[in-house]
């Protein structure tokens, strides 16, 4: 059995719409630790980078959610077309989200930096640097179980999130 | 209805209809049409039994001269000439616009004379460059490797969704510049039905392509523009996307949401 449709169209659309998701997950991995590093070195310069990346990013998701209406509207997809293009544009809302955090995070890096804070403060920059090592590491691995449609991959990323919860909670504490 | 003729700059009219009414004795058929039909796309036609959307794609080839009680008024312009009124032969017009009708029509002669007949009405060739041509429309119609074999065998033969092929390899053998489709797929099977679909939008790399379809999933599909008719009027005329994500008007909307009757 062949997982292409009769229409060449089709397939290009959307493979064409999960490929931009998975560019759109690759930017934000990146906005992510890229913030956490601004916040670690108290870098201001990182933080603006982070900032004005965070347009694109929001771009990016009215443009995927634009693309994925007309695909509905003009190809009417069933079955696995359908909930292919619904978890889509659940999965772009919550990268839209991760993209929100990190500019959060380089938001709060310019605030201590400009307040002259930063220079008194000492940060558990390792346990930061942990914790943002296992969440980037989440949202590659849920990433990458989309692109190859892993399920197993998929039930890792479900189960390691309670570690990563435990882990919050015991650097909340100290 | 005078609907604005809305393409945008970056596309080329093919076929530009001018104020065009069409008439079945005293029965006003097409009331005052206006719009371009872009090159090399595709351009469906929607609307409810008897909106005419039939009724004007057989005026693109004068089909409607058969019948002595039929006329149209108004321009029908492609490269400036006025189909409608020019003192053109009109077999060369047919040969410029074809057509493929709803229920296949293979002629009563074996596959290969069905592409070749058509062709030696225009042009005088020898075998084998007659050969290479009935092999090119065959190939373009998607339809050559099932057929190779069986040149010689009865057009009749083939199934309903071959026969369709074959019929718009027919069409497409003498170069058209257009290709005016009527309900191709209705009468055909939806994996036929499919594999037409995916050839129309291989054809429109070299034709232009007018398709009426009662179907509205299948204009969606398929088609690059999109014109809404209703009892004789243009309603809406825009890109496919568009037309069935955002229509202007009401009418069109409630037609393609199924809040239509």
């Amino acid at each position: 059995m062949t997982d292409k449709h009769m229409s060449t169209q089709f397939d290009a659309e959307l493979s064409g719409v999960s490929t931009r998701v998975l560019e759109m997950g690759g930017v934000v991995e990146s906005q992510v630790a890229r913030a956490v590093y601004a916040l670690t070195q108290f870098s201001s310069e990182v933080a603006a980078e982070v900032l004005a990346t965070e347009a694109r990013v929001n771009a990016t998701e009215v443009e995927i959610d634009r693309d994925l209406s007309t695909i509905i509207a003009r190809r009417q997809p069933t079955a696995r077309d359908l909930r292919l293009l619904i978890a889509i544009s659940k999965t772009i809302a919550n990268l839209e989200r991760v993209g929100d955090e990190a500019a959060r995070i380089a938001r709060t890096v310019q605030r201590l930096v400009n307040s002259g804070v930063s220079s008194r403060m000492r940060l558990p920059v390792n346990d930061l640097a942990y914790e943002s090592e296992l969440a980037v590491a989440q949202l590659r691995k849920a990433l990458d179980a989309f692109a190859r449609l892993d399920v197993d991959r998929a039930v890792e990323v479900l189960k390691a999130d309670d570690l990563i919860d435990q882990e919050f909670e015991g650097c909340s504490e100290s | 209805m005078d609907a604005k003729v809305n393409l945008p700059v970056t596309e080329k009219p093919k076929l530009s209809v001018r104020h065009l009414d069409f008439y079945y004795g005293g029965f006003h058929a097409l009331k005052n049409i206006t719009l371009d039909i872009p090159e090399r796309r595709v351009t469906a036609f929607i609307g409810p039994s008897g909106c005419g959307k039939s009724t004007f794609l057989r005026t693109f080839n004068r089909m409607y001269e058969l019948y002595p009680e039929q006329r149209a008024t108004g321009e029908i312009l492609i490269d400036g000439t006025n189909l409608l009124t020019t003192k053109e032969d009109v077999s060369l017009i047919r040969a410029r616009i074809g057509m493929v009708f709803q229920k296949p029509t293979p002629f009563p002669m074996s596959i290969y004379d069905n592409i070749a007949f058509g062709v030696k009405l225009f042009e005088t060739l020898p075998r084998i460059e007659m050969d290479e041509r009935v092999e090119w429309a065959l190939k373009k119609a998607a339809l050559w490797g099932e057929v190779k074999d069986k040149l010689n065998q009865s057009g009749s033969g083939l199934s309903g969704g071959q026969q369709q092929r074959l019929c718009i390899a027919r069409g497409i053998a003498i170069k058209p510049e257009v290709l005016l489709l009527d309900e191709p797929c209705s009468a055909l099977d939806p994996i036929s039905t499919g594999k037409i679909e995916e050839l129309i939008h291989e054809l429109k790399t070299d034709y232009t392509v007018v398709i009426v379809t009662h179907n509205m999933q299948q204009a969606a599909r398929c088609s690059d523009y999109t014109a809404y008719m209703y009892l004789g009027d243009l309603i809406e005329f825009g890109s496919t996307t568009d037309v069935f994500m955002r229509p202007k008007k009401k009418d069109t909307e409630d037609y393609i949401t199924g809040r239509f009757g």
